[in-house]
């Protein structure tokens, strides 16, 4: 562990404490729940967690299915067809995991992800999630807003971003075998971006630990970006004072921007982003129109005032 | 073994869309998955596309291996790929598109792999209209001119493939390297010819 910049603040310190110790008990089911997760999935009623319902920021279209989300979607650190993730996924140890919280801010360093976990209550939200391929789903996630952890590590007035990176174990993670992307994944997120209280860091699903196969342990969850930006099985959260590089804008800077922010009138080069196509809804359901921002502009467009979302795509 | 060849190539070649019709109908517990519609299409292009493929190598393989009866086999896989691939656009213009021809029209002009595509599928029309003997026998050396525009369609059919891509482009890559071999194994048989007229006769 690296020794931090400024006075090394333990998370229970920031917390209040009445809160803390409430916390600790939901926590304590979440560890022992965490610590049931590489066992094999038959056991699934072994990783419930304790959460609440968050209604305010769940859309009311009905969830897809635990089967959908968990067969089919993208992660090409297990290979790039939409069943790899879940046929190839079961080699990989989620557990033990550490995050290292580095760059520009008072509190660095390296933590296990009990340490990380700890302070926050965890909430489901269910979510729209669009793919840059037009597709979508809707996902009951749980976790925590990410403004809560960032607040904890005390971003200095130099960080106007935040990077996040993927864990790299290409003998676990066979896709990253294969140089399709350059590895290990990156993403990142504008400041006020990370701090918005959408974005949420996901440590469930379907009120269960993550599936391998989802990002687990630990992974972002921008409802109004396309996928790709929601990176998965995080190891590095930095703060930076530059926009930091992203994966699919390194392969492809013309079909990929940093923003990615979904948008029915900003086509990707290849095909329309105007429509898309809801998982679940069978073989006779026309595809949907795509929203701007995923149908959470009420939320989020402000964001984004004054700029060319045509250009900042 | 050239008796068995012809029924043993036709089971062979419809086995794939038996398996694809088991799935869509939920037999013995198969399925297509989560998207159901993207799943079919790409599996009946991948598979007309192989047979595309396929078709171009009956020829160099009669000739390499000394077997003409080969050639007659040609004509069955040039049809199960037209089958699959008619089978792919049908899924697309009804499932995909809903015969939105708003949107059909946009994404022919304005989507480079729906257009190339598209007209790999135009140029195939003709040919297997024409793969009777009637049709063999009317149109006498215009035929063989005919299907040359079996090639076009080929390169066509790849680049419809490889252009929506994301980043894995290993699959296409290898069906472009086979049919680059194909292609110049005739461009190379044809110099030959041209040089030394008395080998043109062997095999046709």
């Amino acid at each position: 562990m690296k020794l931090p910049s400024g006075p090394r603040i333990a998370p229970s310190e920031i917390t209040p404490p009445e809160r803390y110790v409430t916390r600790r008990e939901i926590m304590a089911g979440m560890v022992g729940a965490a610590a049931l997760a590489s066992v094999p999935a038959s056991a699934s009623q072994d990783v419930r967690l304790k959460f609440s319902r968050n209604a305010r920021f769940s859309v009311s279209d009905p969830p897809n299915s635990r089967q959908d989300i968990t067969t089919y979607n993208n992660f090409y650190e297990f290979g790039t067809d939409k069943g790899d993730p879940a046929r190839l996924a079961g080699r990989f140890r989620p557990q033990p995991w550490s995050v290292t919280i580095s760059g520009e801010a008072e509190v660095t360093g390296t933590f296990t992800l009990e340490d990380i976990l700890r302070p926050h209550s965890l909430e489901e939200r269910i979510y729209r999630l669009r793919c840059v391929e037009a597709w979508s789903m809707v996902i009951p996630w749980v976790g925590f807003p990410l403004a809560e952890l960032i607040k904890r590590f005390r971003p200095t007035s130099r960080a106007k971003f935040v990077a996040f990176k993927t864990v790299l174990r290409p003998e676990e993670m066979p896709g990253q075998r294969i140089p399709v992307l350059r590895w290990p994944y990156v993403e990142g997120l504008r400041m006020d971006e990370a701090m918005h209280p959408l974005t949420l860091l996901a440590v469930g699903l379907y009120g269960e630990v993550l599936p391998n196969q989802n990002g687990a342990p630990l992974r972002l969850v921008v409802p109004w970006k396309y996928g790709f930006k929601s990176i998965k099985s995080i190891v590095e959260i930095r703060f930076t004072e530059r926009q930091p590089p992203t994966s699919w804008n390194l392969s492809a800077p013309r079909e990929y921007g940093f923003y990615a922010n979904v948008n029915p009138d900003v086509d990707h080069p290849r095909w329309s982003q105007a429509r898309e196509r809801r998982i679940g809804s069978g073989v006779f359901a026309p595809r949907v129109p795509t929203l701007p921002f995923n149908g959470y502009g009420e939320q989020v467009a402000a964001l984004y005032r004054g700029m060319d979302l045509r250009k900042q795509f | 073994m050239r008796r068995f060849a012809r029924p043993a190539l036709f089971i062979a070649c419809a086995l794939p869309l038996a398996w694809l019709v088991a799935r869509l109908l939920g037999l013995a517990g198969a399925g297509l998955g989560a998207n159901p519609i993207d799943e079919l299409m790409d599996r009946l292009g991948q598979w007309g596309l192989r047979l595309l493929i396929a078709t171009l190598a009956v020829t160099p393989l009669a000739v390499i291996l000394r077997k003409p009866w080969i050639v007659g086999l040609r004509r069955m896989l040039g049809l199960y790929a037209f089958t699959y691939l008619s089978l792919h656009f049908l899924t697309w213009l009804i499932l995909d598109q809903w015969f939105d021809l708003g949107s059909i029209a946009a994404d022919l002009a304005k989507r480079p792999y729906i257009t190339v595509g598209f007209t790999a599928f135009v140029l195939l029309v003709p040919l297997a209209v024409t793969s009777t003997a009637g049709w063999m026998r009317r149109l006498g050396p215009l035929w063989h001119r005919l299907h040359r525009l079996v090639y076009p369609a080929a390169i066509l059919g790849i680049a419809h493939f490889w252009w929506q891509v994301k980043a894995d482009w290993r699959e296409p890559l290898v069906y472009a390297l086979v049919l680059a071999g194909l292609l110049g194994w005739r461009v190379h048989r044809a110099r030959r010819r041209a040089a030394s007229p008395a080998a043109a006769v062997a095999v046709r």
